[in-house]
């Protein structure tokens, strides 16, 4: 493997307080891949995708983006913060889709997709509104553009979200438990829309409790068990072949859907 | 209540006096409006520092505003008329109750600006974050717009004690509607008329604020969660 990785994470650390949720994640996710973070709550996944974006900043090891550290740089030993601008300009290389979708209500479905477009990458408004007309088709909701957010159902309102951050066109995705706030029936159309990104070779880092879904889209799955990579590995490696105890009674719980 | 036009009536005295009634109507509304203006600038950019500041600007801001809330506006209006003239800053009396009532005001719009911050749920922030947006820029498009349908019914209230406020100004010598009515019954003695045609021309400015607060929450219906 001689091309670097697009994110490269080592010994990721994180505290609240008193309380070490990262004690050291290391990750690799390389371009056009998918990469899956599976574990029980509290394993620490969803803090460690919200620290690659910088919601949470780590507090030891490196996270970096096409080589470049997140949220700090090197003067000599010690780490210094990035500045607020640099810092957002790291963050729109970076697309994030949140499991409580987070539109902005405000706004309409096309405004919420546009408003990125032109505010941070300087888009006209008539070039802002043709990428967001094919983002939305793309997620099945062109005629959808003038709605607000409380005028679609739960599964529309997460499409336009994953519409609003492909738009920006960010090397990296990440989806934190993006189908865990929706009904049962609303759960499939927003996996086959991540389904056709990740086909599309989009970069995807994503934290998830559909397995079924996990393994059979994802190039590398990490379990993640009190803050560490407990076992990392192919999909197959970690669902038929689990190392530790932990691992298989975590699996077990979604027994029934592997048997089906 | 004699309704007829003969010297001597209320409608007669009242119609004598409608220059000066005018011009304290005037009075009235220009430093209700100036105050309004002031106290939404500054309770802004007050708030502002109230929920973002660095901890000394968050430090200041709180005492501030605890400091104005304290104070009763009338020693608020008096020590800038006449505090302030111990000092050697001679400030004219219209403009140094404007200020007070702006001042005081200003602390309360920016506690209902902190209050209706923080009630914008924290994955808006996020949200806006994650699609690269700078600070001022999240505060701009995404904030602010959900954060005023929040405050405008507390920024009404406020801007209707701001009009009940400016008849304090009297006191100082400022001849807004409550002087200029009092002025008249100290001509004709007609009591009861001139404080109620004031009670009138402060209702029907109340009311029209009120209407117009009204107007913009419903044109602002649409953010909904």
């Amino acid at each position: 493997m001689t091309e670097t990785a697009l994110l490269q994470a080592t010994n990721v650390r994180k505290h609240f307080g008193k309380i070490e949720v990262l004690k050291g994640i290391d990750l690799t996710v390389r371009q056009g891949q998918v990469v899956s973070l599976i574990g029980a709550s509290g394993s620490g996944k969803t803090t460690f995708l919200r620290c690659v974006n910088l919601l949470e900043e780590h507090d030891g090891g490196e996270i970096l983006l096409d080589g470049d550290p997140i949220g700090y740089r090197m003067a000599g030993e010690t780490r210094k913060r990035l500045s607020e601008t640099k810092i957002s300009a790291q963050r729109a290389r970076i697309g994030m889709v949140f499991q409580q979708f987070n539109l902005f209500p405000h706004l309409t479905a096309g405004q919420n997709v546009m408003l990125g477009l032109t505010k941070v990458q300087g888009k006209s408004t008539a070039e802002a509104r043709e990428i967001a007309d094919h983002w939305l088709g793309r997620v099945g909701l062109a005629e959808r553009r003038d709605h607000y957010p409380y005028q679609l159902s739960g599964g529309q309102q997460q499409r336009v979200a994953i519409a609003r951050a492909v738009a920006m066109q960010p090397r990296l995705l990440l989806f934190d438990e993006v189908t865990s706030a929706l009904d049962p029936e609303l759960v499939a159309e927003v996996l086959g829309v991540m389904q056709a990104l990740a086909e599309s070779g989009m970069t995807m880092l994503l934290v998830s409790h559909e397995m079924l879904f996990v393994r059979e889209v994802s190039h590398h799955v990490l379990f993640l068990d009190q803050g560490r990579v407990a076992q990392a590995g192919a999909p197959s490696e970690v669902f038929d072949n689990p190392e530790s105890e932990r691992l298989r009674s975590f699996l077990g719980r979604f027994h029934g859907i592997f048997s089906r | 209540m004699d309704f007829s036009m003969a010297p001597g009536t209320f409608l007669f005295e009242a119609w004598q006096a409608r220059a000066s009634l005018l011009s304290g109507l005037g009075v009235t509304m220009l430093s209700s409006a100036l105050s309004i203006v002031i106290a939404t600038v500054c309770g802004i950019l007050m708030g502002v520092a109230l929920s973002y500041g660095w901890w000394w600007l968050r430090l200041l801001a709180r005492l501030y505003v605890d400091l104005m809330r304290g104070i009763p506006v009338l020693v608020l209006i008096l020590f800038t008329y006449y505090g302030l003239a111990l000092f050697g800053v001679n400030v004219a009396a219209f403009w140094a109750g404007v200020i007070a009532l702006g001042a005081f005001a200003t602390a309360h719009v920016a506690e209902n600006f902190r209050g209706a911050v923080e009630s914008v749920p924290a994955g808006q922030m996020e949200a806006a974050k994650a699609i690269g947006l700078s600070f001022g820029k999240r505060l701009y498009y995404v904030i602010l717009p959900q954060a005023f349908r929040r405050m405008l019914p507390p920024w009404v209230n406020t801007g209707l004690e701001i009009v009940k406020g400016t008849t304090l100004l009297s006191i100082i010598g400022v001849v807004e509607l409550l002087l200029s009515v009092q002025q008249q019954m100290a001509r004709n003695y007609m009591i009861i008329d001139f404080y109620l045609l004031a009670t009138v021309f402060y209702l029907i400015i109340n009311f029209t604020l009120a209407q117009l607060g009204a107007l913009l929450e419903r044109k602002t219906s649409y953010l909904r969660y």
